[in-house]
């Protein structure tokens, strides 16, 4: 469904010395997603996983690589490819000066969708997103959640055979975060690709069937959420040391508590994230 | 494309309609002020210009000026929905043309700088103002309109700041509006000054209205300048497109 090849970006920024510079965003990417999959893209702060999502949303243009939809180029097919992705951007970008149907309406007249069913696709959307009585109110007036769900209903309304979720749920109360998560495993049953970007790896555990973990640009692992984490050791040690919180890894909950019971400090006992296959997978801390 | 113009042109509509008694209001104070301060207050002392009065010399300067501004001011919001909201990016994660967005927007702009100089037409006849409106009058106003939303566009998409953009208003607007042949010919201008602003569109839109408005003959070459700042201010939104995908 969605292939990339040889990925590149670079941008020009100035160095420490004050001079134009070449950074490497986007190092060499090679990912193939199947139809159907959801897929995460892993990383911290910087690591790349946004100027992917922008590339391949044709938002921004790569410096080098191909990317490609069921055959598709972005060199030569964006309008066709366009019509295919739906995208959940990390800012939410309503229009200020529309109301929520207005908003609404206009991504559905971008999609070149009929008035009935344009109409009718709004309706079941903002019904599906418990927002049918906000449809005249400013977005302006709407929560924090409910502009997100918002956002994901928006994108779906042109019914997109690929949809791309950057950071969907940042920020979020738990509660609206499982409903969002609740939304995109209902378009994973409705057969939509979804490539979703992540800080959270327990919200990649939740959804993905695999994920991709960049770091400075580069892909440094790909697997499912389980193997992943099974990497370092489901669970986690930790406790304080003499100038470092310090930590291990266990593959079961008995061999962490049992070894917890060992050390002459407060320990906690928890599942390993992010940071944990992060300290396995680059040697050091994120974003250290 | 024509139906993704549509959509375009439909939103800026959509946010007009909202706001309609208030751009009404909004652009009926500055055409007033002008009118009152340089037809009433300056012009009743000032000797006829041409065989008419100051004010007939004034009011298509005044439509001239005032289409330069609305006409760019319409389409600066389109630097905040690029810079701070975002919205811009609907637009461009969607099958339509860059072109489609271009055109969509400069059209709205166009019909937001006629209507303020519809505004400006029946203030200037209650203020007893004499002149003409001929389809080429309208024409010309067209043009200029569409000039600087081109500008207002290209400006927009590769302005950083909303500073700047301001910056953009009184080092460019401001100067073109008092001295591009509004308020006075251009030949009152030191040499050096006089063939400067000559080269400037607002100067040519100035001196077309004036004279279609007056029935006499107008110049082709001031016809032939617009329309050249046409063409090369659509090239530079298509290229302003481009650059934000860099």
């Amino acid at each position: 469904m969605i292939k990339i090849e040889g990925l590149v970006k670079k941008y020009q920024h100035k160095n420490a010395q004050n001079k134009n510079e070449w950074k490497t965003v986007v190092n060499d990417l090679n990912l193939h997603i199947e139809p159907g999959e959801i897929f995460g893209l892993l990383g911290p702060n910087g690591a790349g996983k946004t100027t992917t999502i922008r590339m391949l949303t044709m938002l921004t243009q790569a410096t080098s690589g191909e990317i490609m939809y069921n055959g598709l180029n972005v060199k030569h097919d964006q309008e066709a490819m366009k019509a295919l992705i739906g995208v959940v951007p990390q800012q939410i970008n309503f229009d200020q000066d529309l109301t929520v149907g207005e908003n609404m309406e206009l991504h559905a007249r971008l999609h070149h969708m009929g008035k009935e069913n344009r109409r009718q696709r709004i309706a079941e959307l903002l019904e599906y997103v418990e927002l049918s009585d906000r449809v005249n109110d400013n977005v302006r007036l709407l929560s924090g959640g409910m502009k997100r769900r918002l956002l994901i209903a928006r994108a779906l309304i042109h019914n997109p055979k690929i949809l791309f979720l950057d950071e969907p749920t940042v920020a979020l109360d738990p509660q609206v975060r499982r409903r969002i998560w609740d939304l995109i495993r209902r378009m994973h049953r409705e057969d939509v690709t979804v490539l979703l970007t992540t800080h959270y790896i327990e919200e990649a555990e939740h959804l993905c069937n695999r994920v991709a973990i960049l770091n400075k640009g580069k892909l440094i692992a790909l697997d499912s959420p389980k193997a992943l984490c099974e990497r370092v050791g489901r669970y986690v040690v930790e406790w304080d040391a003499l100038d470092e919180r310090d930590f291990r890894f266990f593959m079961t909950r008995e061999a962490a508590a049992e070894f917890a019971a060992t050390v002459d400090a407060a320990t906690t006992i928890r599942r390993s994230n992010l940071e944990d296959v992060f300290v396995e997978l680059t040697g050091r801390k994120v974003n250290v | 494309m024509l139906y993704d113009v549509w959509t375009v042109f439909w939103r800026d509509w959509v946010v007009l309609k909202h706001r309609m008694i208030k751009f009404i209001l909004s652009r009926m104070v500055a055409p007033m002020l002008y009118l009152v301060a340089f037809g009433w207050g300056l012009g009743r002392s000032m000797p006829p210009i041409g065989g008419g009065s100051y004010i007939d010399f004034l009011v298509p300067g005044i439509l001239a000026l005032n289409s330069m501004n609305i006409s760019f001011n319409s389409i600066t919001p389109v630097h905040s929905e690029r810079i701070y909201h975002k919205s811009l990016e609907e637009y461009l994660v969607a099958p339509i043309r860059p072109l489609a967005f271009i055109i969509g927007k400069i059209l709205a702009a166009v019909l937001r700088g006629l209507i303020s100089s519809v505004i400006i037409v029946v203030l200037a006849y209650l203020f007893g103002a004499n002149f003409m409106i001929t389809p080429l009058f309208v024409l010309v106003l067209i043009f200029n309109c569409i000039i600087f939303a081109e500008i207002g566009f290209g400006a927009a998409m590769t302005i950083h700041s909303y500073e700047d953009m301001g910056r953009f208003n009184t080092y460019i607007l401001l100067p073109m509006s008092f001295l591009c042949g509004t308020f006075f010919a251009t030949d009152k201008l030191p040499l050096a000054a006089k063939y400067f602003v000559e080269l400037l569109p607002l100067t040519h839109t100035s001196y077309l209205l004036r004279n279609i408005g007056a029935g006499h003959d107008f110049s082709l070459l001031s016809a032939f300048v617009l329309a050249l700042y046409m063409c090369v201010g659509l090239l530079v939104c298509i290229w302003a497109m481009r650059k934000i995908k860099e």
